[in-house]
């Protein structure tokens, strides 16, 4: 191994040059001008994601413990846009909230780490790596989701999050231990050779899936969901929703199309059990919600249910619209926590019955909303409804038909809620609406550029394609 | 630019010349427009036709094919026939006549365009495709802006309506999802590449098995549209609701989705499952004909009658197809125009009354005749011609389909056949009692006596309307021609 290979990490070693950066920056930034860390924090992530769309080639080091190639790294940068975004929309409410408070450079440390630890577990070889991957990607969420000291509710969270999200690594870790039993190895391509469907394999399997899914927040491991949105700072909320989902979709498909394809006849049925369950319960739970936070956070579980439908297909299909989906899901997701980000700051209203009446005054934001709710919602022609399109196609490939009928019926059921939200936005004139405001560039950047991929992702087919071509890795 | 995709792009140019006027005045301008160029195109559309008609004798004309999404066999493919044709151009008008009924909306104006103008985007695109991909694409583009149009612009109770409305055919939609994937993955049974493409499904011999199950998914995913019994019930309380050039518009044109796609969709991609679930759906397109009619007579409420009336109607248009004969195929698509351009009418005319009296209450109304003449006269046209009176529209329709109907020797066939005739005369009913009731007769109220008379966008939209009605009455046999030439593939499946 020569230093040349050290570049095929270069994503991970910029992340972690600029957490350095910003660590030194905090020292020489005089007290009175501590808000330039924002443009600071946002300028150097700007140029990493740029950055990260170099090529790379495929490769694995460290004795293949970290491995990358095309699609891991185009999903890096995929979720490098995503927290770019999130950034941006998150700038005001630091500059307002968090740096006033003296600790707005840790904000970024501690999300960056996350960051890399996805990094990480995405491009791991082995369940160790992976581990500490996953690890690295949860705690500092945790202490995150506590950021607003003063809030009770903040402190509340924090504490759901880090005891079940240490339950989850806990559950996985004895998971990864008994495939370590059963295999000899921890390496997934020495796994991929000797595994096979004897009953301690297959309770590691479940283990390890039960640990991963309380990230994706499936049913039924979602119980934290609610609670840790409405509770975090919605920038954090909004993060664990899209970002940290969104990685661990990616490497639970990636394990279960590559180590655990013998198992395929497995974890088809859990799949589709649980995709079932998640769907609807995600779906029944959001119908009664007020709180927009808790909104989000139902319908994020019955998206996930929704994912499920690519998994289960296990084909390089499913592989394309997994990620194709996520990336959309992550564009429409962050535009409508960004409007409630954006009105929760200014006013500090988080309820729908509050958005009566918004277009009348923000017309603007609340054009964003409805696009987002419609794409969220699978409603053409935004990009939703291709990417919803496509997973239930990859599903009836595979001949699931119930599966998708019933998907259907739940996208039925979603329209409902997300209409509500129409409803209240364009339909009641309401009695005290929000009055009009102006939001600062960063927000208005950062709900631009999540417009402009709602509308876009969905109708550029060569994107698609692309990704088809990088799946071909997997599959 | 190919004479069909202008259908789609102009008005998504119109929506976006509307997203930077200002004020009611300049949004209808550009609405106004927008529309008329479409309706010179549909025209123009006409006469292209025929010429190409008669050097090509491909099942589609002016075919275009781009590949879109290149993994799924995805293509933006276009082509109409004689069938697409009349209702393109069928569309074109009423969506005119819409624009100018809504001359004077007072509510967020532009708002109100640029939905009108997406359902029309919906509409055409939904017509001139022929991959099933695309297909489904525009016809929920048709359906989602309904919510908006409804909850925002609506009167009574709208939100309910609205979300009804909306569920239900999202929902509709969603089920014909299902059974687009089936057709779609099955469409390889002959050995070719799976395909969306309508006129490719149409060579391939889909297993029977697969026929039967998808079917019923397509059908009621497209019948619900075409407000089939027992899936009606969002109709009425949709129609009941929405702004009048949304009634126009949803009636006249956007339930004409339904019945075509169950006919280029269902029945003319899975001819067997069409065959086998027959006399089920026949039946219950029957019972939505009598229902409709029935239901219509009870009703006090201008549009509620109007709305239970459609049902009725459109019934016969299900009826028609299901019929399996070519005669009343011609009939159901003329039954399709004609509905759309009497029913768009009425609506019309109800909105004028209602924006008048500020009641739809026919207890309320009466000797109406005498205060607004022109109204009052084109009422008492609309309601002859929807009864069916030879001269009209309806008249050739309803003709086409009975004769149709009891060719089919079955007895089965000719009870329901007699049934569905019996419509007639309960429409004749309703129509004749409104008609005097509201019309004739004495002043009921002596607030009616000054009310203003027909503006002339009024008079413009009616006229749009009242001219093709009077245009297929009287000379039927080149819309007919039209029509015939284009319904051959479609014997080759199930007959």
């Amino acid at each position: 191994m020569d230093f040349s290979s050290f570049l095929l990490m270069r994503q991970e070693i910029i992340l972690l040059a600029i957490i350095l950066l910003l660590l030194i920056a905090e020292i020489f930034i005089p007290k009175n001008k501590k808000s330039s860390i924002v443009h600071l924090a946002i300028f150097l992530f700007g140029i990493h994601t740029v950055v990260g769309f170099l090529a790379i080639s495929e490769c694995s080091i460290f004795g293949g413990s970290f491995q990358t190639n095309n699609l891991i790294h185009f999903f890096k940068n995929v979720l490098n846009i995503g927290v770019f975004i999130l950034l941006l929309q998150s700038a005001d409410w630091l500059q307002e909230k968090i740096v006033t408070q003296n600790k707005g450079t840790e904000f970024f440390i501690l999300l960056f780490s996350s960051l890399l630890g996805m990094y990480f577990m995405i491009s791991s070889g082995d369940f160790l790596m992976f581990y500490i991957g996953l690890e690295l990607s949860t705690l500092p969420v945790a202490a995150l989701a506590a950021y607003e000291t003063s809030k009770r509710i903040s402190s509340e969270s924090g504490i759901k999050l880090i005891l079940s999200a240490g339950l989850a690594s806990g559950i996985s870790l004895f998971g990864v231990s008994l495939l370590y039993a059963t295999s000899g190895s921890i390496f997934f391509h020495d796994i991929i050779g000797v595994i096979s469907a004897n009953n301690l394999t297959i309770l590691g399997f479940v283990l390890f899936f039960a640990g991963l899914s309380f990230k994706i927040s499936i049913v039924p491991f979602h119980f934290w969901t609610a609670d840790v949105y409405e509770g975090a700072p919605i920038s954090v909320a909004s993060y664990l929703s899209v970002i940290s989902k969104g990685a661990a979709v990616f490497i639970l498909m990636i394990l279960l199309f590559t180590i655990f394809k013998p198992l395929m006849h497995v974890w088809e049925n859990i799949v589709y059990v649980v995709a079932i369950a998640t769907m609807f319960i995600g779906n029944l739970f959001a119908l009664r919600q007020e709180n927009m936070k808790r909104f989000l956070a139902f319908s994020s579980i019955a998206q996930a249910g929704f994912i499920l439908l690519g998994i289960i297909s296990g084909s390089q299909l499913g592989t394309t619209t997994v990620v194709y989906f996520v990336m959309i899901y992550i564009f429409s997701n962050l535009a409508a926590f960004g409007v409630v980000q954006a009105i929760s700051l200014k006013t500090g209203k988080e309820n729908m019955s509050d958005y009566e009446g918004l277009y009348r005054t923000n017309p603007n934001l609340s054009l964003v909303m409805l696009l987002a709710l419609f794409s969220l919602a699978g409603i053409p022609p935004v990009a939703g409804f291709f990417g919803k399109f496509f997973l239930f196609t990859a599903a009836a490939s595979e001949g699931y038909y119930l599966l998708v009928f019933l998907a259907v019926v739940n996208v039925t059921i979603s329209l409902y809620y997300y209409l509500l939200v129409v409803r209240a936005m364009f339909l009641r004139k309401g009695e005290n609406p929000i009055p009009f405001f102006k939001n600062k560039l960063y927000m208005r950047l950062g709900l631009v550029i999540t417009v402009v991929g709602i509308l876009v992702l969905g109708l550029y087919s060569p994107l698609y394609d692309y990704i088809y071509e990088l799946s071909s890795l997997f599959n | 630019m190919d004479i069909l995709s202008l259908f789609v792009v102009v008005p998504v140019l119109t929506i976006l010349a509307l997203v930077f006027t200002k004020g009611l005045k300049q949004a209808r301008l550009v609405s106004m427009v927008g529309s008329m160029f479409q309706l010179g195109m549909a025209v123009n559309l006409v006469i292209a036709y025929f010429k190409e008609r008669a050097i090509n004798d491909n099942i589609m004309v002016f075919t275009k094919d781009y590949v879109w999404f290149e993994q799924f066999n995805i293509h933006y493919a276009i082509g109409v026939d004689g069938i697409s044709v009349a209702l393109l151009v069928l569309t074109s008008i009423v969506v005119l006549a819409g624009v100018f009924i809504s001359w004077k909306m007072p509510d967020l104006p532009k708002e109100f365009f640029i939905s009108l103008l997406v359902l029309a985007t919906g509409v055409y695109g939904f017509f001139i495709s022929i991959d099933l991909f695309t297909m489904f694409v525009f016809y929920e583009i048709a359906v989602i802006p309904m919510y908006l149009l409804i909850g925002i612009w609506g009167s009574g109770p709208k939100e309910y309506s609205a979300m009804k409305l909306t569920l239900m055919l999202m929902g509709a939609s969603a089920v014909l999802l299902v059974g687009v994937l089936g057709i779609y993955f099955n469409s390889n049974a002959d050995g070719g590449a799976l395909t969306f493409n309508i006129l490719e499904i149409a060579q391939v011999n889909i297993p029977f098995e697969a026929q039967k199950l998808f079917f019923p998914l397509t059908f009621i995913g497209f019948a619900v549209l075409g407000a089939l019994f027992p899936f009606h019930t969002w109709s009425p309380d949709g129609h009941a609701s929405a702004p009048t050039a949304v009634s126009m518009l949803h009636a006249g044109v956007l339930m004409k989705l339904g019945g075509y796609g169950v006919f280029r969709i269902a029945m003319f991609l899975l001819p067997e499952g069409a065959m086998h679930w027959d006399t089920f759906f026949i039946i219950l397109a029957a019972i939505g004909v009598v229902y409709g009619a029935f239901g219509a007579i009870r009703q006090t409420d201008l549009k509620y009658i109007n709305a239970y009336a459609s049902v009725s109607h459109l019934g016969l248009v299900l009826f028609a197809l299901l019929t399996l004969n070519k005669t009343a195929w011609n009939g159901a698509i003329i039954q399709s125009l004609s509905h759309g351009l009497l029913t768009a009418m009425f609506f019309a005319l109800i909105g004028m009354i209602y924006g008048r009296t500020n009641t739809r209450d026919i207890k309320k109304l009466g000797g109406l005749m005498k205060v607004l003449p022109f109204i009052g006269a084109i009422y008492v046209i609309t309601g002859l011609a929807y009864l069916g009176l030879p001269g009209f529209s309806g008249f050739v329709a309803e003709m086409n389909i009975f004769v149709g109907a009891f060719e089919n020797p079955s007895m089965f066939n000719r009870v329901l056949t007699i049934l569905a005739v019996s419509s007639i005369v309960v429409t004749a009913v309703y129509i004749l009692r409104l008609v005097g009731k509201i019309m004739m007769g004495p002043l009921v109220n002596d607030d009616f006596k000054d009310l203003p008379k027909a503006t002339w966008y009024e008079k413009t939209g009616i006229l749009l309307l009242l001219i093709p009605i009077i245009a297929i009455g009287v000379a039927p046999l080149w819309l007919s021609d039209m029509i015939m030439a284009s319904l051959d593939p479609f014997i080759k499946g199930v007959l």
